[in-house]
Order: structure tokens, then C-alpha cells, then sequence
């Protein structure tokens, strides 16, 4: 079968199962969008070439599919770089394609002309030059793969104008293999370094599971829960991993790290133990790496084996796959006798319990005549939405506290920016997982700052009908930045005040959306209610909060985690 | 490069002959900031491969790391750590050195011969030379020149292979049996 540049591209998208793609059409990239017309592939046209990169990414987290972004060259090429890099960070897969000036063009600064592969070499997994026609099935398929195996991520194909104009032509094949010799991604564990984890943890007295999102990318839940259950060791679920584990599991210590619980962080500065599964030793989570659980031996599950010993040296690392990994843990537990072969850490549980009563997540209430507390604004989200809601969160405070106060029971409902820490990544990416998973419901908890970064894609919705909902939690700052400044710059309150406009609702409204504001606490559950009703279009709701609410607990920048800064309520108890 | 508490470690990377993974290469160790001492390229009996010789300093970044970074790279193929006990390294120089009258002349003329090393081109007052060697000796040999003023210097950065076995591994079994 005879076909051209651009329409090979297609085919091989349909070919890979694709059925939404993500992007905006320009110069370079025009030829594409032709057959597009025909395609069976939905196109959602964005506003900002980011959006579309945000976009893949949140449809790639809610699907675990991999998520395609189709754009321009140069400035649309450049816009693509922080959703590439965002997704690299999370290895979440992506396939992103861009247009390119063509062949003989390359170099002459042609007009938008951008080094695409060259500026985005760090930012993806790998990435293609496609410099002769008949490569152009091949490399989106070995794109694909690459994508979505071994730790998955972003691969960018760069594709000239001159391989997609009608006179370039190809005879069109399935490829069966792929052209990758250097590529082999580990699965399988190392049996001996299995059963060594398997008598460590045996011996342990103070384990903690340090669990992390390759927990969602392996799809390893399941797995991680049999071996919770089986040894009845306590979980800390990282920010990337929350859902990975049921927040209302009684084994569940919730989030550690620099806004976690008390319990889980402490629990983790107290092991003896750390098996770390799909977890990547982040500095939000270690704090201060030299007085980072100090007493632990460290059992260190990961799929990229860079990561074994990058930050903390592993007693035991096993590089592969963590649910088949998990699951040989599993079984070399089940074989020493299960359950009733593990030691009685019931001092070790008692500590863990008495922590959780004496510190628990809290806030002080809500005062007459103030504006609203997020907290509580989370909670009632939490409270008045489906169990299965996919919360998506931007970067900042409205981020920590939808973490910390939302409860989730189910994988693959949390959705954030978590390596990069992409301010406006929210509304974006909430899109993308509503269209993913149209028949749930997806909030989106943002700030002001964040959602004015990215919010012209609520037009896209609009047109798209996409119902996607939006709380904004309107504190009118900065408020992550302004609560560094008034906590280690002296209420020196430097550029942070991003003042009262705009009027969000009315913005809301102009794009298509509904739009609703919220002032005072009694409007807070029957506005939810009302946003829930909306099944046609996006909703934002103005949730006006407090300006100077601060998110605890908190480990000061480069401090050890064990000078964790608790609720102002529960100091005199720490101390 | 002789600087005492400075280690280095001698990789040979098979990486794909493709455009760009010389960038790879530079830019993954810009990024993770490992250093390079020193880079060879050149093509290999296969033309879809490319042979690069890198010594690295590991100082301050552990070899595991800067391995385990390399292997990440879709491009690269296959890496070996050359232990510097079991390898023949070689690095090539090439140097115009000052020789204005007939006693500097003579003199270089002696240190070539000295260390084996080659007159390439005269001047009516210099002298080209090359040495092939270690990279030991070629320190030494660059030394002893700039007695006499390098004008202008290269190196090729060091290029090594494992070094061969010395006996036949069917032969030792042999022995073992008898």
C-alpha cells in the first residue's frame, strides 16, 4: 500500500491504538493534519502547545496508556520542553510528535526552525530526527515501545515537512520487531536478591514499606497490598504513589516527606528497616540525606537500576519489575510460613499507633468572619464526591493539602506534578484524564497562581464538552512561597500577593464554563453538589481561602526529617 | 591528569552509529556532572556501531553511577570498565616544539629518539614530532619538550583494548584434567 509521509504517521498512531491525540496544527506539521480529517482518531485542539503536553500526561495517568501530543515545530517544539520534561520526572509515558522544518531547511535558521532533538534530549526518554520517509512507521513504533516500557516516559519523534508533503511517498508495513539493540529494559528480579529481601524483612523489627509511583506504573497495588497483609508491616505512600495503597487501610501511614504525616515520616527516621518499591529517595522525601532514617537497612525495588544506590546504598537492590518482584517476595514469604512466620513488632505498632492519636493531620477551625480554610474545603470535596473522583492538583499549597486531606482508596486516582513541580499542570492534565476516563468524575484542586497559568484550556473543554471541574483554592497568593517568607524570610511577603483579580467566575463563564464562588462555609457542600450536576461542560468553583493558612506538617528546607515542624496546636506535645 | 588525588576510571562504550549520540553522551555527563578526562571516537568493523573510549573522573561520582546513567541511554550498546592492570591503553601526540639553533635541535632530536617517537615535519626553526604511547609516557615526553617551548600541542585522548588472554582456556582445562 502506497501512502505518504503524513499519512503513514496516522496509520502508524492507529496502528499503536492510539484514539486521542492532544496538539494544535502550524506550518511544519500542516501535512499531518490533513488525513487527520479521515482518521479515526479524536484531536483535541488546544490553545497552548504546553496544554497538549499536559494533557497526554494526565490521560497517560488515568488510562496507563500511553498519552500522544501531535504540535508544531519551533515555539510549539519549545512549548512542548516542561510537559516533556514534567513527564520524564514521573515516568509517565508519552509520545510526542513534532513537526520540523524540512531536510534541506536544518540549520539555515529557518523560519521556526528549533534544535527540537537537541533541546530536548534531556527532557525525554529518548527522541528521533526521522530523516528518510520510509523510517516514519518504524520509529513511531519503536517510540511507542520505548514509551511504555521498562520505566516508561516521554519520547519525542521530530518529523521535517518534506517526509509529510504528498510527493513523499513509502510502502506501507507493520513493523514486527524494533530497531533498538541498546534497549533492553530488566523485568525479573534476581531470585537470590529476592529471597535475601524476604529473610530481611523476616528479621526486621521496625519495617516500613517506602512505597512510590512505580508502584502505579508496574501495577503492582495488588501485589503491594498481599505483602502489607501478609506481614502486617505499615506503609508510607509517597506523593507519587497516593492511591497505590487505601488510604483507610489500617496499615496505611499516608504520605511522608516534607508535608507528610507526622507518623509516616517518623516512622521512616525510626525504622530499621525501609523497603523501597518504586521509590526514588527524593529529597522532598529524605530532607536532609545525611540524618535520613539513620538505623535502616534498605531493600530497594526499582525498574531503572541508576536509581539503586543513586541517593541511599541498598543492602538489597533488585532491579526489575516491582509487581513481579512484589510478587516473588510473596511467594518466598508465603513459603517461610506467612504471617505467622513474622516476628511480633507489637512495640513497633504501639509507637506507630500512639504517634497517629497524639499527632494527626489537623488545623485550627474555621474562625467567623474569615475567609474559607482549603482544609476544609478539601474535606467536604472529599466528603461530597464519588469514591473513585480523580483529583488532579497543581503545585503549592492547594497541592500538599488535597494530598494530605483527600482519602484515596484506589490506584490511579491522584494526579499531579510531582518531580518537576509544574505550576499550572492541573487544569491541563485534569482534561486530559476526563477524557481518558469520560465515564468518572475528575476534580481538579488548584491555585490561583497555578490556574492562571494554564486555564485557557477550559476554553478546549468547553468546545470539547468536557466536564471536567475545577476547585480553585483562592488565596490570592503565591501561597507556598508566602509561607517560606513568613516562616524564614521575616513576613518579608516579597512578590507574592497576586491581588483579587480575576473575577474567576466570570472568567469561568466567558470560556464556556460554569462558574461559581464560594465565600463563606455554609455555600461550600451545596455548591459542590451543584458543580457535580454539571455533566456537560467544565465547572470552576472560586473557593476564597484564607491567605495566610499554612500547610503542616512541614520539614524545613535542608533540616533532618526528624525536625519536622508539627500543627502550632500539637507543639507543646512534641516538645 | 597527574594530579595525585584525582582517580580515573577507563570505559570503552559500543554505542549506535547515529547522529547526535556524541551530544548524548556529552550532554548526559554535563547533566549528571561527571567529568570527562578524556574522549575517543572512532568507527568500528561494523559500520552501524561506533567505539568510544572515555576516562572519567571519579573522583567525586562513583563509577556505578556514571555506568548505570550510560546504560540508560537508548543508544549505547554495550559498556566495559577496563581494569588499567589488564589493558594496553595507547594515546597519540603530536607537538611543534621551538628548536631555533643546532643545540635545541639536537636535543629534541634526542629525546625522540629516546622515546621512540617520530620527526613529522621541519622547520628552519622548529620541529613537528609524534609519540605514541601510554599516557605516562606521553606526560613525560610533553615535560621534557617544554623545556624547549611547545608551540602548539595535541592529544588524542586515550584509546585502550582488554588486554588478550596469555593462555588457551581449552588448554588449562587440559591440565586440570591430567
Amino acid at each position: 500500500m502506497r501512502l505518504n509521509g503524513a499519512q503513514a504517521v496516522l496509520k502508524a498512531l492507529e496502528h499503536e491504538g492510539v484514539d486521542t491525540v492532544f496538539g494544535m496544527p502550524g506550518g511544519a506539521i500542516l501535512p499531518v493534519y490533513d488525513p487527520l480529517l479521515e482518521s479515526s482518531i479524536r484531536h483535541i485542539l488546544v490553545r497552548h502547545e504546553q496544554g497538549a503536553g499536559h494533557m497526554a500526561s494526565g490521560y497517560a495517568h488515568a488510562t496507563g496508556r500511553p498519552g500522544v501530543a501531535v504540535v508544531t515545530s519551533g515555539p510549539a517544539a519549545t512549548n512542548m520542553v516542561t510537559p516533556l520534561l514534567d513527564a520524564y520526572m514521573d515516568s509517565i509515558p508519552m509520545v510526542c510528535i513534532t513537526g520540523q522544518v524540512a531536510l534541506p531547511a536544518i540549520g539555515t535558521d529557518a523560519f521556526q526552525e528549533a534544535d527540537t532533538t537537541g533541546i530536548t534530549m534531556s527532557a525525554t526518554k529518548h527522541n528521533y530526527l526521522v530523516t528518510d520517509v520510509d523510517d516514519i512507521p518504524q520509529v513511531i513504533h519503536d517510540a511507542f515501545h520505548l514509551a511504555t516500557t521498562g520505566r516508561p516516559g516521554p519520547v519525542l519523534v521530530d518529523i521535517p515537512k518534506d517526509l509529510v508533503l504528498p510527493a513523499a511517498e513509502l510502502d506501507w508495513y507493520e513493523p514486527t520487531s524494533h530497531d533498538l539493540p541498546g534497549y533492553n529494559p530488566i523485568m525479573e528480579g534476581d531470585p537470590e536478591a529476592i529471597a535475601e529481601a524476604a529473610r530481611l524483612i523476616t528479621e526486621a523489627e521496625r519495617p516500613v514499606i517506602y512505597s512510590g509511583g512505580g508502584i502505579l506504573r508496574a501495577r503492582a497495588a495488588e501485589a503491594l497490598l498481599e505483602l502489607a497483609e501478609m506481614t502486617e508491616i505499615p506503609v508510607v505512600t509517597t506523593l507519587m504513589n497516593r492511591g497505590g495503597f487505601p488510604d483507610d487501610h489500617e496499615l496505611c501511614l499516608g504520605m511522608p516527606g516534607m508535608h507528610g504525616n507526622y507518623t509516616a515520616v517518623m516512622a521512616m527516621q525510626e525504622a530499621d528497616l525501609l523497603i523501597a518499591l518504586g521509590a526514588r529517595f527524593d529529597d522532598r522525601v529524605t530532607g536532609d540525606r545525611g540524618s535520613f532514617a539513620p538505623d535502616a537497612k534498605v531493600i530497594h525495588v526499582d525498574i531503572d537500576p541508576a536509581e539503586l544506590g543513586k541517593v541511599r546504598h541498598a543492602h538489597v537492590p533488585i532491579a526489575g519489575d516491582a509487581k513481579l518482584i512484589i510478587g516473588g517476595i510473596n511467594a518466598s514469604l508465603r513459603e517461610k510460613g506467612g504471617t505467622d512466620a513474622q516476628p511480633d513488632r507489637s512495640a513497633w505498632r504501639q509507637t506507630l499507633s500512639g504517634w497517629q492519636e497524639k499527632f494527626p493531620l489537623t488545623y485550627a477551625p474555621h474562625e467567623l468572619g474569615d475567609r474559607l480554610k482549603p482544609q476544609a474545603v478539601v474535606e467536604q470535596l472529599r466528603d461530597h464526591t464519588p469514591d473513585d473522583t480523580i483529583v488532579v492538583a497543581g503545585v503549592g499549597q492547594h497541592q500538599m493539602w488535597a494530598s494530605q486531606y483527600w482519602t484515596f482508596n484506589h490506584p490511579y486516582t491522584w494526579i499531579n506534578s510531582g518531580g518537576l513541580g509544574t505550576m499550572g499542570y492541573a487544569v491541563p492534565a485534569a482534561i486530559g484524564a476526563q477524557v481518558g476516563q469520560p465515564d468518572r468524575m475528575v476534580w481538579a484542586i488548584d491555585g490561583d497562581g497555578c490556574f492562571q497559568m494554564t486555564c485557557q484550556e477550559l476554553t478546549t473543554a468547553a468546545l470539547e464538552g468536557i466536564p471536567v471541574k475545577i476547585a480553585i483554592l483562592n488565596n490570592s497568593y503565591l501561597g507556598m512561597v508566602r509561607q517560606w517568607q513568613e516562616l524564614f524570610y521575616e513576613e518579608r511577603f516579597s512578590e507574592t500577593n497576586l491581588g483579587t483579580l480575576p473575577d474567576f467566575k466570570m472568567m469561568a463563564e466567558s470560556m464556556g464554563c460554569v462558574g461559581f464562588r464560594v465565600d463563606s462555609p455554609e455555600e461550600v457542600e451545596a455548591t459542590i453538589q451543584k458543580a457535580n450536576e454539571v455533566d456537560d461542560r467544565p465547572v470552576v468553583v472560586d473557593f476564597r481561602t484564607l491567605e495566610d493558612e499554612k500547610v503542616y506538617p512541614m520539614v524545613p528546607a535542608g533540616a533532618s526529617n526528624s525536625e519536622l515542624l508539627v500543627d502550632p496546636s500539637q507543639r507543646e506535645q512534641q516538645a | 591528569m597527574s594530579d595525585s588525588a584525582s582517580k580515573s576510571v577507563t570505559l570503552v562504550v559500543l554505542v549506535e552509529n547515529k547522529s547526535g549520540v556524541l551530544a548524548r553522551i556529552a550532554g548526559l555527563f554535563s547533566r549528571r556532572g561527571f567529568n570527562i578526562e578524556s574522549l575517543a571516537v572512532a568507527p568500528t568493523d561494523d559500520e552501524r556501531f561506533s567505539r568510544i573510549t572515555i576516562v572519567v573522573d571519579v573522583t567525586t561520582t562513583t563509577i556505578d553511577q556514571v555506568v548505570k546513567q550510560l546504560d540508560k541511554l537508548i543508544n549505547v550498546i554495550e559498556i566495559s570498565e577496563l581494569d588499567p592492570a589488564n589493558s594496553v591503553e595507547r594515546e597519540l601526540l603530536m607537538a611543534t616544539v621551538s628548536a631555533p639553533s643546532v643545540e635545541s635541535r639536537r636535543e629534541v632530536l634526542d629525546l625522540v629518539q629516546i622515546f621512540d617517537a617520530h620527526v613529522l615535519n621541519v622547520g628552519f626553526d622548529r620541529l613537528m614530532v609524534s609519540v605514541s604511547g601510554s599516557q605516562r609516557r606521553l606526560d613525560d615526553f610533553e615535560a621534557l619538550l617544554g623545556r624547549h617551548g611547545i608551540l602548539e600541542i595535541q592529544r588524542t585522548g586515550k584509546i585502550a583494548l582488554s588486554e588478550l588472554a596469555k593462555v588457551d582456556p581449552g588448554d588449562q582445562r587440559t591440565d586440570e584434567a591430567t
